[in-house]
């Protein structure tokens, strides 16, 4: 499955023209709620198509972003490392839009009732979870974080990204009200990004 | 009171039955050109009504959102699903089996059921369990008016409303998300409140699919999900019937399911509503804003326990 040689081996240049390309497609998302908020293209619940479509931007940019590296081998394609990073924080970035939309347009950020419901609601509980532990990672996602912890400990660090993605399909397991087709997929989708690591965990 | 029927929708767009129809089964066949997309939300007749005893001062949601936001889980669990792929449903021939503990039980036909009583508007304000509300302009006549009908027994104490499960038109049924047929029940006194209604329309015209066609059950003081949809059979019955959602998680839904801000869903406050077309949230209002004509129905009932 080696990809033929001309995508294996990219210029400097290139890669950068396909890091600006992934870049654009990956605001896409974004640039749809704007056009369509203004638009009346949301339905009839625009704050909920949000935050759904944030929730599900956020578990899919965590999902391909495990998949680079089984993709690398797969391809032989290694430049696919270099956009991991900002894949990563496309995660973090539409996790916060996420967090923000919950906030804002759906509590208005009245405290008591955000607290009542992060012990109410359990799956609330677990995006926060997933969040949370989501944020150092993002912080520390430029070199001189990597020179100061060390390679090493900033790998390790990192490995959290594998919890984060469990607990957010975990959360999205626990909100659905009775139908669990896309919950079930995102778990499939996991397990089978986790079956790659362990395949290629000595290549 | 006028039905207000928002400028997007003019009168002279909305189809007339038959071609409505003719474009629909011309669809069905796979023959839809490009120029059927033009076609505008089409509804199937307009009704003719008399005013209503109850009058809501608040604007009515948007016609668009009412016939594209739905719960109607026999087409699909998503939101916008049951706009698309209600169009499989066939509305005629309709008929409604009434029967149990009465002394005529008899099928009535929709034709039959659209004259039995005037057709009244009444707008009234919806509240999902889930957090959201609309007020919906709808069409039809009391409950009442049909029992009446059958002349219940004085053992009747609850009707159970059974609705539509044809696995040909209703992809939902594949998947055993709830106990199918969706069944629906009232106390009897409930169902011959004034307020509870049988709904045939809405802003103006015979119900789509989507929203629950060809009749309905209406009961604004209660969770959407009580109104049961496109009815089939309604019973007469001595015991407390079982309900669809009561069935699937009995922690979460109980048989009354009246609007209660005081009394939260397990998993979700319930003192807040946000109103489609509004991006703010309001406070919910017991019994959904109709407690001077119902709160009678509950004195002495603890509705923590009974929820
Ligand atoms: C920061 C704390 C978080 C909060 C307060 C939060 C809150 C919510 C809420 C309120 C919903 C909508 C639930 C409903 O409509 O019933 C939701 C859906 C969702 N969230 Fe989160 N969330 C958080 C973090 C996350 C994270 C980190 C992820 C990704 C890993 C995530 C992924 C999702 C997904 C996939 C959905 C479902 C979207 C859909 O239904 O299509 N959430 N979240």
């Amino acid at each position: 499955m080696q990809a033929p040689s001309a995508l294996r081996m990219l210029s400097p240049r290139q890669v950068l023209a396909a890091k600006i390309v992934v870049f654009a497609i990956s605001l896409l998302p974004l640039a749809w709620w704007i056009w369509g908020f203004n638009r009346d293209l949301l339905g009839a619940n625009p704050v909920e198509t949000i935050t759904h479509g944030t929730g599900d931007w956020c578990l899919r940019f965590l999902l391909i972003t495990l998949a680079v590296t089984p993709m690398r081998k797969l391809t032989g394609m290694h430049w696919l490392l270099r956009l991991r990073r900002m894949l990563g924080l496309f995660a973090f970035f539409y996790g916060s839009l996420h967090l923000t939309t919950y906030l804002w347009l759906d509590q208005f950020f009245d405290w008591n009732a955000i607290l009542k419901d992060i012990v109410k609601r359990p799956f609330i509980t677990l995006g926060f979870a997933a969040y949370i532990l989501m944020a150092p990672l993002a912080l520390t996602s430029f070199d001189a974080a990597i020179r100061w912890l060390g390679a090493r400990n900033w790998q390790r660090l990192h490995r959290a990204v594998y919890a984060v993605a469990i607990l957010g399909v975990l959360h999205f397991w626990w909100l659905v009200k009775r139908d669990l087709t896309e919950p079930i997929i995102y778990a499939v989708l996991l397990g089978g990004l986790f079956a790659a690591r362990w395949h290629y965990r000595k290549t | 009171m006028l039905i207000r029927r928002r400028p997007d929708i003019l009168p002279s767009e909305i189809t007339p039955q038959e071609v409505y129809r003719q474009r629909r089964d011309l669809m069905r066949a796979g023959l839809a050109g490009a120029a059927l997309l033009a076609v505008p939300q089409a509804f199937s007749a307009k009704l003719a009504t008399v005013p209503g005893p109850y009058k809501l001062d608040e604007s009515a949601t948007r016609l668009k959102d009412v016939t594209s936001y739905n719960n109607y889980y026999e087409f699909g669990t998503g939101k916008y699903d049951p706009e698309e792929n209600a169009k499989a449903l066939k509305v005629r021939p309709w008929s409604v089996s009434v029967e149990g503990l009465c002394a005529k039980p008899r099928t009535f036909g929709i034709e039959e059921l659209l004259k039995l009583a005037p057709l009244e508007e009444r707008t009234y304000r919806m509240r999902c369990v889930e957090g959201w509300s609309m007020v919906i302009p709808w069409i039809g006549f009391p409950v009442s008016a049909l029992l009446k009908q059958v002349q219940p027994l004085g053992n009747a104490k609850y009707v159970e409303f059974v609705t539509l499960a044809d696995p040909k038109v209703m992809p939902g049924l594949r998947l055993p998300v709830l106990d199918w047929p969706y069944a629906e029940g009232l106390r009897m006194d409930e169902a011959n409140h004034p307020l509870s209604i049988l709904a045939v329309g809405l802003y103006g015209e015979e119900l789509l699919p989507q929203n629950g066609a060809p009749i309905r059950l209406v009961v604004p003081w209660k969770y959407g999900f009580k109104s049961a949809k496109s009815i089939v059979k309604i019973r007469l019955v001595e015991q407390m019937p079982k309900t669809a959602w009561n069935v699937a998680a009995p922690q979460e839904y109980g048989f009354y399911s009246n609007v209660n801000p005081n009394v939260d869903h397990p998993r979700w406050s319930q003192a807040t509503e946000r109103r489609i077309g509004e991006l703010t949230k309001r406070k919910t209002l017991m019994f959904n804003g109709y407690a001077n004509e119902v709160a009678s129905l509950y004195t002495g009932m603890d509705l923590k326990k009974f929820y």
